[in-house]
């Protein structure tokens, strides 16, 4: 089963515990973004529709897979909203909901047999949808 | 000698070697035996960041609890497994339902785990060996080189839980550089992100962000680039090899270990003079 409209917004707002009411909507979050080009839904528009209660397209797109964790815009955001802890609790509720899908890199990626274990292990965590 | 518990990680004891082997033998001329805890397990990467995660964190719990057993500092060299436990750290000590989870998960397993003291191996150098006493005991000076400390994200962020340093204008990789008697080059794109663990899914994207590190870091002089995470390194080179101009035109990646044995003369002088 999957949660939506309110219901979604609420469990993102527990998992996070990212006050997103305090978001002024300056956008230094977006704009300190290293995946903004990547991204459909950027940093600050996922703590405009989380607070606006309705997120549902977020749960759709593939914005939060674009996200590097690099904790930049948590890092930066006057509000102390800390985007990046929506972003991840977006891919918490798709890991939860539908965890039979866990990511499967593809072959070629190891060719190079360099690639360290930590990619990997970090992958999995991210990538599970 | 002052002996601490080492973690070293997944990645250290095979894919970075350099990381791990010049770690542990610089620590011993510098007065620290690092031994390294039993049975530790890998600490999953990339911490879960979420309150209500906890079996992801169990790792790091079992690290804590070890060290504060053996009642000396848990030390890492892989900035991603430090950036894990100091943030688990950091939970147990201020989420107290997290705290009650993990003992239900653990039991006495757990125990003393929140009084465990943190250390990445540069904050060991800066804050128990201290940069001084690393300069005298330097043998090899990597005198005229301009040495581009790459921090990336988890050893800063975030900056109230890791306080590492100043999250957004770090100095402590640019003065154990000095220490060595290189001199550090100070570049916009030092604590931007490589692109990380994307590169599995997205290749062309993740190159690109190591790409705009490298082009910062040569455009202002560098010699080479010092890093402390083997992912890090890792997104580097691959987007070094994605670059055109041949090899001689790239800027090498080392991690901060070899440029410090090096210096110590337990490593075959390469990058110094």
């Amino acid at each position: 089963m999957e949660c939506k409209g309110e219901a979604l917004c609420a469990e993102v707002i527990r998992i996070s515990a990212s006050d997103v009411g305090k978001c002024m909507r300056c956008g230094k979050c977006s704009a300190s973004c290293p995946s903004y080009d990547e991204m459909e839904y950027h940093p600050h528009e996922f703590a405009y529709m989380v607070s606006s209660g309705d997120a549902d397209a977020l749960l759709e797109s593939d914005s939060a897979y674009k996200c590097v964790s690099c904790l930049t815009c948590s890092e930066r955001c006057p509000c102390g909203v800390a985007p990046s802890r929506l972003v991840e609790a977006f891919r918490i509720i798709k890991a939860r909901e539908r965890s039979n899908a866990a990511f499967a890199p593809e072959r070629s990626v190891f060719d190079d047999g360099e690639i360290p274990g930590q990619a990997l292990v970090s992958a999995f965590r991210k990538f599970s949808k | 000698m002052v002996k601490v518990s080492y973690y070293p990680g997944c990645t250290l004891k095979n894919k970075a070697k350099e990381l791990d082997k010049y770690a542990v033998r610089c620590a011993e001329i510098l007065g620290v035996e690092m031994e390294e805890i039993e049975n530790w397990q890998c600490c999953g990467g990339v911490f879960c960041d979420s309150s209500d995660e906890v079996a992801t964190k169990l790792s790091a719990v079992r690290a804590l609890a070890c060290a504060a057993r053996r009642k000396t500092p848990l030390v890492t060299v892989c900035t991603a497994c430090h950036n894990v436990i100091k943030r688990t750290l950091h939970a147990l000590r201020y989420d107290a339902v997290f705290s009650e989870r993990v003992r239900n998960y653990l039991g006495d397993e757990a125990k003393g785990a929140e009084n465990a003291e943190v250390y990445h191996y540069l904050e060991l150098l800066r804050d128990v060996v201290g940069f001084e006493t690393l300069k005298g005991k330097v043998v090899n000076e990597l005198k005229g080189k301009r040495v581009a400390a790459y921090y990336g994200c988890l050893f800063l962020r975030p900056g109230s839980v890791m306080q590492t340093d100043d999250a957004e204008d770090p100095r402590i990789m640019e003065s154990f550089i000095k220490s060595l008697g290189a001199e550090p080059v100070i570049y916009p794109m030092r604590n931007e992100c490589c692109g990380a663990y994307t590169f599995f899914e997205e290749k062309e994207a993740a190159l690109k962000k190591g790409a705009a590190v490298l082009k910062s870091a040569e455009n202002f002089g560098a010699d080479l680039i010092a890093a402390a995470c083997p992912l890090c390194r890792y997104n580097l080179e691959s987007s070094s090899k994605s670059l055109p101009g041949g090899a001689e035109k790239k800027l090498p990646v080392v991690y901060f270990t070899e440029l410090l044995a090096e210096a110590l003369g337990v490593k075959e002088a390469r990058y110094g003079m």
